[in-house]
Parts: structure tokens; C-alpha cells; sequence
């Protein structure tokens, strides 16, 4: 039994983080630069396709050529920074932001025709999901104050200082944002939480089982705030425009990674985007139904493909579901890149503090009102 | 939980523990304290505690980034590298560190759960259901939710502090609020300036010697 | 319980060893210049030659944003296990929940109210 358990952990974690995550890590930056290309109205990375042909395939060979080429450069350790904390901070952006996707469930349960169980497709199982999620990501703070602090040198100085403060006030309205779902849902397991939209209707979209209820349509109010905050919290702590501040160029050259060349300089990148895709797999789980398909289509799936042979293919199409919604999410996020300017910081932090803090605030008890008397 | 990874974390723990205030460099001894608090959250979800590990990282974490800019800003970190030690404060401290070891051991000594070994108190899930249903007309409110996870053989502590919480300590969670209201004055009285107009003082570099 | 734990190590081990092989091939493959240069050890200034302290003083206020988050999180902490079992009590018709939460968060409101009327969030002048 103990052994069953840990070869299923071991392929779900090379599975879900080496052939799933970080590819879509590659990926998005490749088509994060073609779409802004399309919005600046250029062309963008085109070129790179099977070496030695003229096959270019839309540029497609671009992230591998680009990792290819963060490994190959010289791993130069400045002489002015502190050596230990310079090399260890890239990893201390990397490892937690990976550590997070353990609870993020990513499929219906996989039935396998030769096994007595069902697997779960989601690492850990944790019964406090969203909470591991924060508090993991929380420690994220360290890799980037640490960078900034190592370098020792003034931009990525000003950079990782400006982060600290950054992280942790969204950090609250990140927490408080969350709360209206839980009061819906009762729980805080995330697989349980997708299963009981799948079945009642989405957060934002209850419009099937029970979901058309007048309780639930109130309750659209507090759950469109809630998504709201929770959304742009989210672009704030991972450093996204338009809260980039702590490396923002015009200011800062580079902010906290200015120092860093060659593959730490990419590990700090490829952190980023690990903590934006799941950050974003978090949004999808908690109001848009995770892994389900919209309008109970999920009972359908399940009866097409209720014999033995094909039992496996509704977990497989939940998958595919669960990360098209989450590279819907992630054109949404390069599309506000492209869109929106820079805040002060100021304003960003009169927007954590002061706009979200209370939004949050009385949306928690507008959603309590709602569950007690409607 | 397995006994060698309860030695692992408690080794974690203590070890980065005491590399805290054998530190020379205050920023080393800053994150060695988050790896201990880590360490330690290990062992609480170890136990099962799942919320209350995972709280301690998210609080914590937080706390002791306040010491790391408290750090960065304030001290002179070569030359703290360079004070020397004080043998007689020194020996006093560890004086009263074993004190202290002394007063746990006797505490946990006295304790039943204290002697036995972890293997001997695994999670009684039959009785806590038991013991649930019985009290069913009694007013106290049960999580229907913690119920039917403790059926499956989990803890949904989450929700079981929630109950404890919100059944008898109602008075107690205001008196913590009072106590973060009364620690929010401290913060603001003690790193703030009453500065009544905005133009003056605008750069707090100054002000920063008086936290 | 143990098959939610060790999944959570199997996976920090995985994420750790990554980041050390990334770091260390990084090292390995990566290509040395023969030549040595001073100048690629001076603090990136823009290629201005570096003034002054290397890390600047820098305001109280990311100190105060601290220490009032550290109280924060703690409200949010609380409200957790309140969200959970929220609908249970209302369900047993025990209202005391709502007035309890209700006046947490009004004294923590309070205390917000007080940071912010001494400009301790204010970030203009």
C-alpha cells in the first residue's frame, strides 16, 4: 500500500510539474511575446524552428533555444555581492512558488480499469489547500529580498525592499478575498470545493444543479468582489504590471534580479511564472470550477464513458479543461500587461490598504448577510 | 507520525534554533530562524494539525521579515560579525535556557501524553465521533462537514478549531482583537512621528533610528 | 494522514533538487571567459562608476507596512476557521457567531481606523 502510494505521488509529481507546468512555463513566455507582439502590432519571436532548415513553425523552437542559451552563458558571481545568499536566493524564488501547485487539484478522479481505487489527481490532499497556497508563496518573499539584499548594490536594492512591502500588504486582501468562498463552500479542500461546483454550478456561473437558486444569484455579488480583489491581489504578488514595481525598468534597470545573469537570472523568470500559473489555477479552482465543465456537462462525460475500457477518459478531459481555463487566465494576464501603465507606488499601496482592505472587508459580511437571510 | 521523521524535524527545528543565537551575522540568524519555524510547522502537521502548521508558516513568515528589514535597516552587520562575546552573559543565558528545558521536562513529565512515545496516541477517531454524537442536544453547534471527514479517518482541524473557537470562546476572541487593537497603537505611537502637515519630513530615513 | 504527508515531502524533495541541479548545471555548462575584468565586478550603475553606500537608507514606512501586516494576518487567520463553520451555526439557529466575528473585526477595524488616521499607510509626503 505504501509503495502504491509512492510511485502514484512520484508520477503525479513529475507529471503535473516537470510535463505539465513547466512547459506551459516555456510556452506562456513564448506566446506571452507573440501576443504582445500582436497587441504592439509587430511580429515578435518567429524565427527559431528546426535548426539548420528554414522550417520556422511560428517561432515554436524559441524557449528551448532561450533555455538552451541561459545554461551555455557564463555563471558570473559578481566580486561586491555576498556570495552564499546571491547564489541561493534564485532558488529560494523557484522552490516554494513549485511547492505551491501541490494541493492544486488538476482532474476528476483517474479511474484505471486495473486498479480497485480511483487515483486523485492532485499531489497532496491537503484539507487546508488554499491556506498552503498562501503561506508557502508567503516565503517566496525571502528569495527576492534576499536577491535584492546579496546584490549589494542599489537597484536591486530598492527593488527587493519595495517587494517586501509589496507581498505582504497584498497578502491580507489575498486572504480576506477568499473568504466569501469559503463561507459558501465549507470547505477548504480544494478537490472537494471543484467537486461541489461540478455538481451545483460554478461560483460565478450557478446555472445548473441547485445552482439557480436565489441564495446563489445574491451571492454572485460578493463572489464578483471577491474575484475581483482576488484577481488583481494576485497580479500583485507575483510582480505582474500593471504592480511591477519591484523591477520595474524605468526606475530600477531590472529591480531585484539586476545582478543575475545566466541561468539564476532565468530561475527567477521561471519562478514568476510558476507563481502566476498557479496563482491562476487557484482563481479557476475557487470560482471557475477548477476541472469541471460548465452546466453540469460533467454527469454527460460521466455516462458516455462509464464503461470499464474508457473510465480513464473523463479524467483526462478534466485536465485538458483545467489548463485551457488556465491558459484563458494567462492571455488575460499578459493582455492587462499590455494594456494597462504602471501604478505609483502610492497608489498601489492606497490600493492595498485602503480599497481592498475594506471592499474585503464588508464583503465578508455582506456574503454572511446574504447566507443568513436570503 | 514515523519516528524518523519526527527526529528529522525536531533536529530541524532545534538545530536552526540554535544556530539563531550562535550567528554572528544577524541576517544568517534571521533565516535560520524561518527554517526553524518551518521545522517546526513540520511537526505540527505531523500531528495532523494541519491549520495550525500551515498558520504558523503564514504568520511567522511574515513576523520575521519584519526582523529581516529591521535588520537591513538598522544594524551594521560587519560590525556585529566583529562584537565579541560576553562570558558572563554568556553563561547566564544558557543558565537560563536549561531553567527553562528543566520547567518543559517537568511540565511534560507530569503530562500523560508527555511519556508516551508517538506510535502509543494515534488520532482516536471512533471516540471523537462517538463523543460527537452524544453531545448532539446539547447546543453545542458540530461542523457537519469535520463530522463526516473524521468518518473517512481525517482531521479537518480547520473547522474544529472553528467550533471550539466560536462555542466557547467568543469572550476570548474579542480580548484578542483588544490585543492586536492595543499592539496597533504600539506600532504606530512607536515608528511613527505625529507629523501634521505632509511636507514635512518626507523622507523617513531619518526617522527610522527611532523604532 | 501519512498519505497527505508524504506526498508534501516527495514533492519538496523533487522542487529542492531541481533547483540545485538547475544551479549546478548552470555552472557546469556554462562558459568561462578567459580574460579577467575589474570592471565586471563593480555594482551595475547604469555604467556610471557606483557613489555612495551600496544599500541606501530606506524608509520607516516598509517597516510600519510590516509590523501592521504581521497584526493583520492574524484577523485573517482567525476568519478562516469562522468561514468554515460559518453555515453550521446558522443552521443550528446560533446567531452568536455573526455578532461574534462582527465585533473582532469591528475592534480590528478600529485599530485600522487608528493607523490610518496617524498616517501610518499614508505613502504621499
Amino acid at each position: 500500500m505504501d509503495l502504491g502510494l509512492i510511485i502514484s505521488s512520484a508520477v503525479k509529481i513529475i507529471g503535473f510539474v516537470f510535463l505539465m507546468l513547466m512547459p506551459m512555463i516555456a510556452y506562456i513566455i513564448w506566446v506571452e511575446r507573440r501576443f504582445l507582439a500582436i497587441i504592439q502590432d509587430r511580429i515578435g519571436p518567429n524565427r527559431v524552428g528546426i535548426p539548420w532548415t528554414n522550417v520556422g513553425l511560428f517561432g515554436l523552437g524559441q524557449p528551448i533555444a532561450d533555455g538552451l542559451k541561459s545554461f551555455l552563458k557564463e555563471d558570473f558571481t559578481p566580486g561586491h555581492v555576498n556570495k552564499f545568499y546571491y547564489v541561493i536566493a534564485p532558488a529560494l524564488v523557484m522552490v516554494p512558488a513549485l511547492l505551491t501547485c501541490a494541493v492544486l487539484p488538476f482532474g476528476r478522479d483517474l479511474v484505471l480499469p486495473f486498479l480497485d481505487e480511483p487515483i486523485r489527481l492532485v499531489i497532496a490532499d491537503l484539507d487546508i489547500g488554499p491556506i498552503w497556497i498562501f503561506a508557502i508563496a508567503s516565503l517566496g518573499v525571502y528569495g527576492i529580498v534576499l536577491a535584492g539584499w546579496a546584490s549589494n548594490s542599489k537597484y536591486p536594492f530598492l527593488g527587493g525592499v519595495r517587494a517586501t512591502s509589496q507581498m505582504i500588504s497584498y497578502e491580507i486582501s489575498l486572504g480576506l478575498s477568499i473568504i466569501p468562498v469559503l463561507l459558501l463552500f465549507q470547505h477548504l479542500n480544494l478537490n472537494d470545493i471543484v467537486r461541489y461546483q461540478s455538481e451545483h454550478g460554478w461560483l460565478l456561473l450557478p446555472m445548473w444543479g441547485d445552482g439557480w437558486s436565489v441564495q446563489r444569484w445574491l451571492y454572485l455579488i460578493p463572489a464578483g468582489v471577491a474575484f475581483i480583489i482576488f484577481v488583481v491581489s494576485m497580479f500583485a504578488e507575483t510582480n505582474r504590471t500593471p504592480f511591477d514595481l519591484p523591477e520595474c525598468e524605468t526606475e530600477l534597470v531590472a529591480g531585484y534580479h539586476t545582478e543575475y545573469g545566466s541561468m539564476k537570472f532565468a530561475m527567477f523568470f521561471m519562478g514568476e511564472y510558476a507563481a502566476m500559473i498557479i496563482g491562476s489555477g487557484l482563481a479557476v479552482t475557487l470560482f471557475l470550477g477548477g476541472w469541471s465543465l460548465p452546466f453540469g456537462l460533467d454527469a454527460l462525460v460521466l455516462g458516455v464513458f462509464s464503461d470499464t475500457w474508457f473510465s480513464w477518459v473523463p479524467a483526462l478531459l478534466s485536465t485538458g479543461i483545467f489548463f485551457l481555463k488556465i491558459v484563458c487566465f494567462m492571455l488575460f494576464f499578459i493582455w492587462v500587461r499590455g494594456t494597462l501603465p504602471r501604478f505609483r507606488y502610492d497608489q498601489l499601496m492606497k490600493l492595498g490598504w485602503i480599497i481592498f482592505f475594506e471592499a474585503a472587508l464588508a464583503n465578508i459580511f455582506i456574503a454572511a448577510g446574504i447566507l443568513m437571510f436570503a | 507520525m514515523p519516528l524518523p521523521l519526527f527526529i528529522l524535524f525536531s533536529a530541524l527545528t532545534l538545530g536552526f534554533a540554535v544556530a539563531v543565537i550562535a550567528n554572528r551575522n544577524p541576517v544568517t540568524a534571521a533565516l535560520c530562524l524561518v527554517v526553524s519555524f518551518v521545522g517546526l510547522a513540520a511537526l505540527f502537521i505531523g500531528l495532523s494539525a494541519f491549520f495550525i502548521g500551515i498558520v504558523q508558516i503564514l504568520v511567522y513568515a511574515g513576523a520575521v521579515m519584519v526582523l529581516f528589514l529591521f535588520i537591513i535597516m538598522l544594524m551594521d552587520i560587519e560590525e556585529e560579525e566583529r562584537k565579541h562575546f560576553d562570558r558572563l552573559r554568556t553563561a547566564g543565558g544558557i543558565a537560563v535556557g536549561i531553567g527553562v528545558a528543566f520547567l518543559i521536562g517537568g511540565v511534560l513529565w507530569d503530562f500523560d501524553y508527555g511519556k508516551a512515545s508517538l506510535d502509543d496516541v494515534p488520532v482516536q477517531f471512533e471516540a471523537a465521533i462517538t463523543l460527537r454524537e452524544a453531545d448532539a442536544d446539547s447546543g453545542i453547534v458540530r461542523s457537519a462537514n469535520a463530522t463526516a471527514a473524521l468518518r473517512e479517518g481525517r482531521l479537518k482541524d480547520v473547522a474544529l478549531v472553528g467550533e471550539k473557537l466560536f462555542n466557547d470562546y467568543n469572550l476570548h476572541l474579542q480580548m484578542i482583537a483588544v490585543l492586536i487593537l492595543i499592539a496597533t497603537i504600539g506600532v504606530v505611537t512607536l515608528g511613527k512621528k505625529d507629523s501634521p502637515a505632509p511636507d514635512s519630513g518626507s523622507s523617513g530615513g531619518d526617522k527610522a533610528s527611532e523604532s | 494522514m501519512l498519505n497527505q504527508y508524504i506526498p508534501v515531502l516527495m514533492h519538496l524533495l523533487v522542487v529542492v533538487g531541481f533547483a540545485t541541479m538547475t544551479l549546478l548545471m548552470s555552472v557546469w555548462f556554462g562558459r568561462r571567459s578567459t580574460s579577467k575584468q575589474d570592471i565586471k565586478d563593480t555594482a551595475y550603475e547604469c555604467g556610471m562608476i557606483p557613489i555612495g553606500e551600496n544599500q541606501p537608507r530606506f524608509s520607516v514606512k516598509f517597516y510600519i507596512v510590516a509590523m501592521l501586516f504581521v497584526l493583520f494576518d492574524i484577523e485573517v487567520v482567525f476568519l478562516y476557521p469562522w468561514a468554515v463553520v460559518f453555515r453550521d451555526f446558522l443552521s443550528a439557529d446560533q446567531i452568536l457567531i455573526f455578532w461574534s466575528i462582527l465585533g473582532f473585526v469591528g475592534i480590528l477595524f478600529v485599530a485600522y481606523l487608528y493607523a490610518l488616521k496617524k498616517r501610518a499607510l499614508n505613502w504621499v509626503g
